[in-house]
């Protein structure tokens, strides 16, 4: 029982990042229809550029040097580090809209997917060309704390809380954009139609663009996050592509284009890919997102929560 | 006589004058030249389910990795039994190297024909990605075979890939898709292109199509894995993955989808070009930054295909023939 709850409470806080990921798929999804397919990538440069901007974040707001104790500069600094890796990530995923996507928007959907793939690829070599293809690894940004006293086996961290909780805050925001913003409700309204959200007067270029941004911000989110809950985190180059991929199915597991369906599909394959590791092969840990996305697709193409597209001719 | 088996006739009987001066050949044009063969089976095969079904498949070195383990397993497997009955000697040899490439096709086809009747009911991103996925689980199938060395790889003990088996399967790849094409299944092929709903609401199995391009394109890379791994000799799991895909996706997308003379040229024309950069990326005279984009043909083929769709989405090879006016048809009707 407690090693169910173990698994439970480390499947938890994978599915956390995999949400957060799934949340930049499903947004493009329900405003442009089309997935991009570099959105992996994208996470990718989130967790680089975290790790080059922590050594200056340091200058300014010092580690505290005894890493057991709770310290305001250091929590600020592991704040201002995600912060500003969102906020380059922000920029990156409104330029890649800007450059790349704009220009395809009336052409066919494979075209779209090409270039998407070219994008992806396009970011990992040049990463690689960047960075270099060895790993790196990711500064400790948050010292690491186990809390005490939960019972036998149990292990929770501290920064293990640290991820749900600063999630959780990051879906409320998102839910307070869309929901009760004027663009939230433009996106809202993009998705539904976007010609007759144009006759509306609402600008669809700078509503894309801003999804994006956001999706983007979303993503380089988790990859600091993921650092913060992995100590000793070494990041490459390619590191995009698998969680990348898994997103996606948790997207499409949830429903795509539907924002609580990232959420529950990100939820439920963390939880499902931590107890395969536990109770079943690590071998098959990274084939059990396909063989999910395949039965989704067989069984229950439009996802938990997603609603039936009908196709006009 | 028709105009697609003359040309065949012509140019197996070309490579076929050509084969005896292939010992005069300096190794690194000759190891060139089967690659290039082998990448112009993989391309025009793959053309059928992108360029001619429309259908964007992800995996298809999957298929190449089917073909290379099971040809290779013919011939370690089999040979040391089988090849004193076929009499021995070059002819045995030949026989036996024959047996393992359609083997090896037949049986690439049959992953073709079990990866695709599931994955075809999807479209476009959903189909990428499905391809995608499948060709990772064979790989990592491969890679838990101990039998065929699991991840250490396969060494196979000849050699017998020469330039007129390479041209001749490359040669028999083209003319079938070719003939395909032109084909009542071609119209098939097309219209499932063009418009799916159409092909349905006139009648058109539209499934059947596509598993049938897809079973097709399978086999030919079943048959290019066979004679790459009979050429290289030695296979791992990791040389059949993700970029290896990309490759042949950038293939036909150079090429112009549904364009296979297009196709042909782009193999040709991508099996030189990182030779080409590699002698490039010596030159003392380029700035460092540009000598480091230059060693990684990667980062030029990723901006080639984000180039090539904003600009010229039917591909390099084409002038404003028939295939551009199908291309520009495909474009009116919006959504592929």
């Amino acid at each position: 029982m407690i090693q169910f709850l173990q698994q439970l409470l480390n499947g938890l806080s994978l599915g956390a990042i995999y949400a957060l990921i799934a949340l930049g798929y499903t947004m493009v999804y329900g405003v442009l229809k089309f997935i991009n397919f570099a959105h992996g990538d994208v996470y990718m440069i989130g967790a680089f550029a975290g790790m080059y901007i922590t050594p200056y974040v340091w200058k300014i707001l010092p580690q505290g040097a005894d890493s057991s104790r709770f310290s305001w500069s250091t929590a600020g600094g592991a704040f201002a580090v995600l912060a500003l890796s969102m906020a380059v990530c922000a920029v990156l995923g409104v330029v890649i809209e800007r450059l790349v996507y704009r220009p395809l928007r009336e052409r066919p959907r494979l075209t779209v997917l090409i270039t998407a793939i070219g994008v992806s690829i396009f970011l990992e070599y040049f990463g690689q060309y960047l960075f270099g293809a060895n790993p790196k690894l990711f500064p400790e940004i948050l010292p690491d704390r186990v809390i005490e006293g939960l019972g036998d086996d149990l292990i929770l961290s501290v920064n293990q809380v640290v991820v749900f909780a600063v999630t959780l805050l990051l879906l409320a925001v998102l839910c307070f954009i869309v929901l009760k913003t004027r663009i939230g409700t433009a996106m809202r309204a993009l998705s539904y139609n976007p010609v007759a959200a144009s006759l509306m007067g609402i600008n669809n270029d700078v509503v894309i663009a801003f999804t994006f941004g956001l999706g983007s911000a979303l993503a380089a989110a988790a990859a600091v996050l993921n650092a913060i809950n992995y100590p000793a985190y070494s990041i490459d180059p390619f590191m995009g592509i698998l969680p990348g991929i898994k997103a996606f199915v948790a997207a499409v597991l949830g429903g795509i284009g539907s924002l609580p369906g990232a959420v529950v599909g990100g939820l439920i394959l963390g939880v499902l890919e931590t107890m395969v590791v536990g109770y079943g092969s690590p071998m098959y840990r990274d084939a059990i997102a396909f063989a999910v996305l395949i039965a989704i697709l067989l069984f229950k193409p439009n996802g938990l929560l997603g609603r039936a597209e009908k196709e006009k001719v | 006589m028709n105009r697609p088996k003359t040309c065949f006739l012509l140019f197996v009987a070309l490579i076929a004058a050509l084969a005896p001066f292939q010992s005069a050949i300096n190794p690194y044009y000759f190891n060139i030249l089967i690659s290039i063969g082998i990448n112009i089976i993989l391309g025009v095969g793959l053309n059928l389910v992108t360029g001619y079904t429309g259908q964007f498949s992800l995996g298809h070195a999957g298929f190449m990795a089917v073909g290379a383990y099971l040809s290779g397993s013919v011939t370690v497997f089999l040979a040391p039994r089988w090849l004193p009955a076929l009499g021995g000697g070059a002819a045995g040899e030949t026989a036996l190297f024959l047996l393992a490439l359609i083997a090896g096709g037949l049986g690439a086809g049959l992953a073709g024909l079990a990866v695709g009747v599931p994955s075809l009911r999807l479209k476009g991103d959903y189909l990428a990605i499905v391809t995608l996925g499948f060709a990772e689980i064979i790989r990592v199938i491969l890679q838990n075979m101990e039998i065929v060395g699991g991840p250490r790889g396969l060494s196979i003990p000849i050699r017998p890939t020469g330039l007129f088996g390479t041209y001749l399967a490359a040669a028999l790849t083209v003319y079938v898709v070719v003939l395909l094409v032109h084909s009542t299944y071609g119209r098939g092929f097309l219209t499932v292109r063009d418009d799916e709903i159409a092909a349905e609401a006139m009648g058109i199995n539209s499934t059947k199509y596509k598993v049938i391009a897809f079973v097709v394109a399978a086999f030919f890379a079943g048959i290019a894995g066979g004679l790459y791994a009979h050429f290289i000799q030695f296979i791992t799991p990791e040389g059949f993955g993700y970029l290896k895909s990309v490759d042949i996706v950038v293939i036909v997308i150079l090429g112009g989808m549904g364009n296979t003379p297009g196709v042909i040229l782009a193999a040709i024309l991508l099996t030189i070009l990182p030779e080409g950069l590699r002698v490039m990326s010596g030159w003392e005279f380029l700035p460092d930054a540009v000598r480091g984009i230059v060693k990684n043909r990667m980062i030029l083929y990723s901006l080639l295909l984000i180039i090539l769709m904003l600009t010229r989405p039917q591909g390099l090879f084409s002038s404003g023939g028939k295939w551009t006016q199908k291309w520009r048809a495909m474009k009116r009707r919006g959504r592929a």
